[in-house]
């Protein structure tokens, strides 16, 4: 072996830096990188953004008062909105002309194409109050210049006539928002007892750990039913909202608990950790400043995959009959009108436009949480 | 003719290529070789060379998202015929009939690729019932000879076996006899031995050598270690970053190199074959000097009954290097983390002499002493990844300790810079994160958060065995500049004997818990006194193709209980 040279050793600058932008890159933005790689989830955030954004102005896109009845229009079907008149633009729905069948003693519809009624942007309205303090005298669309008789039905009408559309557009924001406040309960009640199970562990571990196993192995809809029976009836709406959102978000924090509990146990077990125990760090201090930043992304993920199941935990409830009760829309209590077979038969709107917010949103957000899910540990190949 | 008949796979131009987010990146890039049959083509390279890749596309099994783009890759059977495996359909019935059957593959990690819920006997057997439909009885007949080929002890017993109860080395002989079954004229193995201990691979690395001579099998065997392409290789292939840096017979690598990039390989591998000139030129240690640590006959036996550290007692001086050596379940790296405590061994005492002359007992210390001991006794990992929390910055990683002792502001920002400076990072980079740096890099910013409070003492486990080899001398050097800068003593645990004998003063040896033997590093690498020892030193790959010395090796057998390997 004299015979070969001794060269210098190669320096470490022969190996490239990744592009710098990756370099500072925190891990926010890779999150975000990563997220952005999963299609659907970037679609489905879209989604469920729009979702919200018209739960919350709900007021001002419904064209017409959800509670508003109206005798003369009970069951009639969607109208189908059409651009063009005659060769010119002009967004309208045609007007419908009731009849009552005298054998069947129902009333039947027909779309009359030579009466047609214009439908606009931004038309007046009776004056209402945009999330309950601004005062606006307009609707994001509806019929110009209505005169009594005249009817914008895009989904059709209930057994009362009221507006099928209007009304899934309020229902959004009681299921929309149960379940982000049930989510936001069992997020306070997972990440405190996992915590607290993960960090103690020994005998605290065990005794959690059991209770949870004990909570999920009860049948949750005879639970809930159980509860929801104990709301006494004369409870103001607005309560009895809140007490549901409790009831759902009783079993949902579970799931949340072990997930937290997991991640901390991986956790713990890592240099970085034992090198800031060394460091003289105390356990406080690694929890909120390496524990936490760590599993923050993973319970981001794991609370959108909780959202889906506490709205169909509400549909659940409210179809049933033990949830909410009207006057309150949600879209369980949609749903729940529509459970005879004489609906389903006559007015199928009735059940299909409410079903398919909920299929929409549950959807939305499992993909949503997907999506999170990949990317919530952006060092895995960045 | 006689050329083309020798030859027996012909890769020629080969590219195989990523898809990332940034583009493309070509992992293979234009890479051509011969394969003689009968003969032995090591593929050497740093992580990230694409050695693996190479030997994946051969068989077109690159992971997603990977595609070979071009080239060719010729196998010529025996009768002659040739079939350019690149054009093959990766799911086609062709390319499956020679997978397998004509070439064979082993893998490096014999935990995974073999599956945990089928006999061993069922899973050997699988190759014959694809191949040949060999009925079940004559099946194991041939199973059994191949567990007698690769010298499983008692393979009628062995057979009705499941994976999780062969050690690991046991397991690799598993998969060569799986390999093996179908007599494949190519066996590629890829990284066979890096997750074994070095006796066990001296073990497997004798085991392919005498079945490629009774086989008559051609070998691509791909590794990291200079020291097993000595060891076993015919011709060699150096690459470096996807391409063909040298090609040539392994004298010829070894002993005329041409390129840089080999020339600079072999350069570090061969620096770390002696003793670092930096120690060499240094003074003597006071040999009578009170000892920095002492630790007196420390015993740790886990809840489950292994008696991890068995009546340990060693000592640093001040300013020296204590190397721990020894195979993985040897219990140093649990001995070196009972030295600071994140285990508490259950007997001993583990004294150490503050810089005022007070001698305290770490493992009685109560909680705040343990606090102002841990500033003066440090730790650099192992894993440079998994140590540095990828959610922090550089700054931030280095500036952790220096905060909780109560460091601010603008000393403290001077403070950090001038220690990225002093692991030889750019103060630049402080704002990066972790995800930023190689390998090297990393350990450098681990060193630095290690020496940020001027410890006394610090026990560096596996501190480079992580790393790739020509970065492991740069990490040691630099590691020994900090010891005579500030005047350091080291704990080194490492199962490398040539990064020990590099870098340390003393060497102990631990085998089973125990320590089986301690000296001075020149005594204990060239005339070791226990049968341990020896056996340890022999087995490690010399590299030297000239001076093969596996097959001579030394084997140990320990008194009373079983051997693996």
């Amino acid at each position: 072996m004299t015979n070969i040279t001794q060269l210098p050793p190669a320096t470490e600058t022969d190996i490239d830096l990744r592009d710098q932008t990756i370099a500072v890159a925190g891990q926010w933005r890779l999150f975000w990188l990563k997220f952005k790689k999963h299609r659907i989830a970037l679609v489905s955030l879209v989604v469920i953004c729009c979702m919200y954004l018209i739960a919350a102005f709900a007021d001002f896109i419904a064209p017409l008062d959800p509670n508003a009845t109206n005798a003369r229009f009970t069951y009639a079907p969607p109208q189908g909105l059409s651009l063009l008149h005659e060769g010119s633009f002009m967004p309208h729905v045609d007007q419908l002309k009731m009849t009552l069948n005298t054998e069947s003693m129902r009333r039947e519809f027909q779309a009359d194409p030579a009466k047609p009624l214009a439908v606009g942007f931004f038309v007046p309205a009776k004056p209402y109050a945009m999330l309950g303090f601004i005062p606006m005298q307009t609707k994001l669309f509806g019929l110009v210049n209505a005169r009594p008789g005249d009817s914008l039905y895009v989904m059709g009408a209930d057994r009362l006539g009221r507006d099928i559309f209007s009304r899934v557009v309020h229902g959004a924001r009681i299921s929309l928002s149960i379940g982000l406040v049930g989510v936001l309960m069992s997020l306070v009640l997972g990440v405190t007892i996992g915590g607290i199970s993960g960090f103690f562990g020994g005998w605290v571990d065990l005794g959690i750990q059991r209770v949870i196993e004990l909570l999920r192995s009860i049948p949750t809809i005879p639970l809930w039913m159980g509860l929801a029976a104990a709301i006494p009836v004369g409870w103001p709406p607005l309560r009895t909202y809140f007490v549901i959102t409790l009831i759902v978000s009783l079993l949902g924090w579970t799931n949340l608990a072990r997930e937290v509990r997991g991640k901390f146990l991986s956790l713990r077990g890592e240099d970085f950790v034992t090198a800031a125990r060394l460091d003289g760090m105390s356990e406080i201090g690694i929890i909120f400043h390496h524990l936490v930043p760590s599993f923050m992304s993973h319970i981001i993920a794991t609370v959108t995959l909780a959202i889906p199941t506490m709205i169909l935990a509400e549909t659940a409830l409210s179809f049933l009959g033990v949830g909410l009760q009207p006057p309150i829309i949600s879209w369980g209590v949609l749903l729940q009108e529509a459970q005879n077979i004489r609906a389903v038969a006559q007015a199928p709107w009735l059940l299909f436009t409410p079903a398919a917010a909920i299929v929409i949103a549950v959807l939305s957000l499992n993909f949503l949480g997907d999506g999170l899910r990949d990317a919530a540990d952006p060092y895995e190949s960045v | 003719m006689s050329m083309s008949n020798d030859t027996i796979l012909k890769v020629d131009d080969l590219q195989t290529s990523f898809k990332t987010r940034t583009g493309t990146f070509k992992a293979v890039d234009g890479v051509s070789f011969e394969l003689k049959r009968g003969k032995t083509l090591c593929v050497v390279g740093e992580s990230g060379s694409g050695k693996s890749v190479t030997a994946r596309s051969i068989l077109q099994i690159v992971d997603k998202p990977g595609t070979i783009e071009g080239g060719s890759i010729v196998l010529t059977r025996q009768d002659g015929s040739q079939v350019d495996l690149a054009r093959l359909n990766p799911r086609g019935e062709e390319i499956r009939s020679v997978r397998g059957r004509e070439i064979a593959m082993i893998f490096q990690e014999p935990m995974s690729s073999l599956s945990p819920v089928h006999r061993i006997g069922e899973q050997i057997g699988e190759a014959l019932r694809i191949h040949f439909g060999t009925p079940k009885a004559e099946r194991r007949e041939r199973v059994l000879d191949l567990l007698r080929q690769v010298e499983i002890p008692r393979p009628e017993t062995a057979i009705d076996r499941y994976t999780f109860e062969f050690s690991g080395g046991m397991r690799q002989r598993v998969m060569i006899a799986m390999a093996l079954a179908c007599n494949p004229q190519i066996l590629i193995a890829d990284e066979p031995t890096t997750a074994l201990d070095v006796t066990t691979q001296a073990e497997i690395l004798d085991l392919i050598k005498r079945l490629q001579q009774s086989h008559g099998m051609s070998v691509l065997f791909i590794t990291h270690d200079m020291g097993v392409v000595a060891e076993i290789a015919d011709e060699v292939l150096v690459m470096y970053r996807g391409r063909v840096m040298e090609h040539g017979t392994v004298d010829e690598v070894f002993h005329a190199p041409k390129d840089d990039y080999t020339k600079r390989l072999i350069g570090s591998v061969v620096r770390l074959e002696r003793k670092a000139e930096i120690r060499l030129k240094r003074a003597e240690i006071e040999a009578d000097a009170a000892p920095l640590l002492e630790v007196r006959n420390m015993s740790l036996t886990f809840p489950s009954g292994l008696k991890a550290v068995d009546d340990v007692s060693l000592t640093v001086r001040p300013g020296e290097t204590l190397g721990i050596v020894g195979e993985s379940g040897s219990g140093k790296t649990t001995m070196g983390r009972c030295l600071l405590r994140i285990y508490d061994p259950q007997m001993g005492e583990i004294n150490y002499r503050r810089a005022d002359g007070t001698v305290i007992d770490m493992r009685t210390a109560d909680k705040p002493q343990l606090k102002e001991l841990r500033r003066e006794v440090r730790m650099i990992f192992q894993d440079p990844v998994g140590s540095l929390s990828p959610r922090k910055t550089v700054a931030q990683i280095i500036a952790e300790p220096l905060k909780l002792a109560g460091m601010r502001g603008k000393e403290l920002d001077e403070r950090v810079a001038e220690l990225m400076q002093q692991v030889g990072l750019e103060p630049a980079w402080r704002e990066r994160y972790p995800h930023a740096f190689s390998g090297g890099q990393r350990q450098r910013i681990g060193i630095a958060r290690a020496i940020s409070v001027k410890p006394r003492l610090i026990i560096a486990d596996e501190a480079t065995s992580a790393l790739d080899v020509s970065l492991r001398s740069q990490v040691l050097d630099l590691m020994m500049k900090l010891q005579d800068e500030m005047g350091l003593s080291y704990v080194f645990i490492s199962h490398d004997m040539s990064v020990i004998r590099y870098m340390c003063d003393r060497v102990a040896v631990m085998y089973r818990g125990k320590l089986v033997e301690a000296g001075e590093t020149d005594q204990v690498v060239n005339r070791p006194t226990h049968d341990y020892t020896k056996a340890l030193l022999s087995a490690i790959p010399h590299p030297d193709p000239r001076d093969r010395r596996i097959q001579n090796r030394f084997r140990y057998v320990a008194p009373s209980a079983s051997v693996n390997g």
